[in-house]
């Protein structure tokens, strides 16, 4: 599935960030992914009020020497991934 | 952690062997944690906040019944204060809605359920459960869907029951939890004994294996399918827990910390408690988590295999069950020269005269162990 730009993305029923020693990590059940970089900046903003098109603004700010198509593109690839993991739901 | 010691990431809590189920494939070991002998709500308290020290991210409340404790909500609340993960994995039998809010509110992250099949029959049959016992199930799975929290539902398929694989899968979708495991039977512990009628024929695997990889992609974003193969059947064993002493530190109800749920069918291992030490030290020193750590107990063909790392050598515990050495190839491996003790026994089992013999055991011989309670 590709994320539509207008839907605001939240953690799924239990998947939580939680902060150890330092390391974010996305705890879900059964499973642990430890976050850095730009995939934390873009967990943290799956909170239900940030549209899909608000996070790749943001991130294209963030990384602003990365070319802005390229990070869209990683973007939606990235959290097309974390709702297949049933991490994500688009609300 | 000190240097090339692994950090674990889970801690299994078995907080109490007591449970109304009686399944016939329970990986509880087949002597029993008395409820006397039980740790105290503190010791359980004091045990996360040392796993959380250590790296562990996840606390995996089992049993036994984990509801049987009437201070579950506490133990609950005592693994979230110490920032793990709180996962109950429950049969859902000593449960209502109220004491469902409770634990939610206490801070459980998600719930596993577990099912033996889709009617109530095979709960009776194969959970030796009282008459009620799926309706209960599936008032629960009601209640837990109210709740925002992680829920899987859990299948334990074996070959009396694969038939309903359909079925559960159906009953999934009409659920609609967040995740879904078909575990085909391990044979360890009551399982074991009960294995030449559990383990399915080469076909009806074959089978379950097409089933589920379809329903796997059909669910994919909406319901998470995991399964596990029985590796009776595999050419490489699993890396069982993650490998022996690396991810994984288990606790059984008294306290006593071991490498896996099975550990203790090995002779000769001794473990220590954590009423006696802490967790770290345990998991760093003691001679239970040493022994088959890393690669340098290895024997041959495993010691100089390209997959050690991967594979771990596979399963101690089975090591011994089939092949009565803890340290050899797990049988199960194609590169084991015991791998013609488990051919035996799949030979037998995907006999064509099998399906007579097998209800000609049926009718001739006591039926399934069942787990009892302990006292």
């Amino acid at each position: 599935m590709t994320p539509e730009l207008h839907k605001k993305p939240r953690l799924a029923a239990g998947c939580r960030l939680n902060e150890q020693n330092q390391q974010r990590v996305l705890l879900m059940p059964e499973r642990a992914l430890r976050l850095n970089g730009p995939s934390l900046a873009i967990v943290e903003r799956c909170d239900g009020t940030h549209t899909v098109q608000q996070i790749v603004s943001d991130l294209q700010r963030l990384y602003s020497k990365a070319e802005p198509q390229k990070v869209e593109t990683d973007i939606l690839g990235y959290l097309a991934l974390l709702h297949d993991e049933r991490a994500l739901d688009f609300e | 952690m000190s240097a090339g010691t692994p950090t674990p990431l889970a801690l299994v809590a078995e907080l109490t062997h007591r449970c109304p189920l009686h399944c016939v494939y329970c990986s509880n070991p087949l002597e029993m944690a008395r409820r006397d002998g039980e740790l105290s709500t503190e010791t359980w308290k004091r045990v996360f906040r040392e796993a959380a020290a250590m790296g562990v991210l996840q606390a995996d409340l089992t049993g036994g019944e984990p509801l049987a404790r009437t201070d579950l909500t506490e133990i609950i609340r005592g693994a979230r204060v110490a920032g793990l993960y709180a996962s109950l994995i429950t049969s859902g039998m000593p449960l209502d809605e109220h004491r469902l809010e409770e634990i939610v509110g206490a801070g459980l992250d998600h719930l596993q359920l577990s099912f033996q099949g889709t009617h109530e029959d095979s709960s009776i049959e194969f959970g030796g459960a009282r008459p009620g016992t799926y309706e209960q199930k599936l008032r629960v799975a009601r209640w837990v869907k109210k709740h925002r929290i992680g829920f899987t539902l859990n299948f334990v398929i074996h070959r009396k029951n694969l038939d309903q694989l359909e079925a559960m899968i159906a009953l999934t979708e009409e659920i609609g939890p967040g995740r879904v495991e078909f575990a085909h039977v391990q044979y360890y512990g009551w399982a074991f004994s009960n294995r030449d009628r559990l383990l399915p024929s080469r076909a009806q695997l074959d089978r379950s294996l097409e089933i589920l990889k379809r329903a796997q992609g059909r669910l994919q974003g909406q319901i998470r399918v995991e399964y596990v193969v029985p590796d009776y059947y595999a050419k490489y064993p699993k890396p069982c827990m993650g490998g022996w002493g690396r991810k994984v530190i288990l606790v059984t109800p008294n306290g006593d910390a071991l490498p896996c749920h099975a550990a203790r069918v090995i002779p000769g291992l001794s473990f220590e408690n954590v009423q006696n030490h802490p967790l770290r030290e345990i998991w760093e020193e003691s001679e239970a988590f040493r022994k088959y750590r890393g690669d340098d107990w290895m024997i041959e063909p495993c010691k100089s295999c390209d997959r050690r790392a991967i594979d771990f050598g596979g399963c101690r515990c089975q090591a011994h069950l089939l092949a009565g050495r803890a340290e050899v190839a797990d049988p199960v491996c194609s590169l084991s020269p015991e791998r013609p003790v488990v051919d035996s026994i799949l030979a037998a089992i995907n006999d064509p005269g099998a399906a007579a013999s097998d209800s000609q055991v049926l009718q001739g011989r006591p039926e399934w162990v069942y787990r009892p309670n302990p006292s």
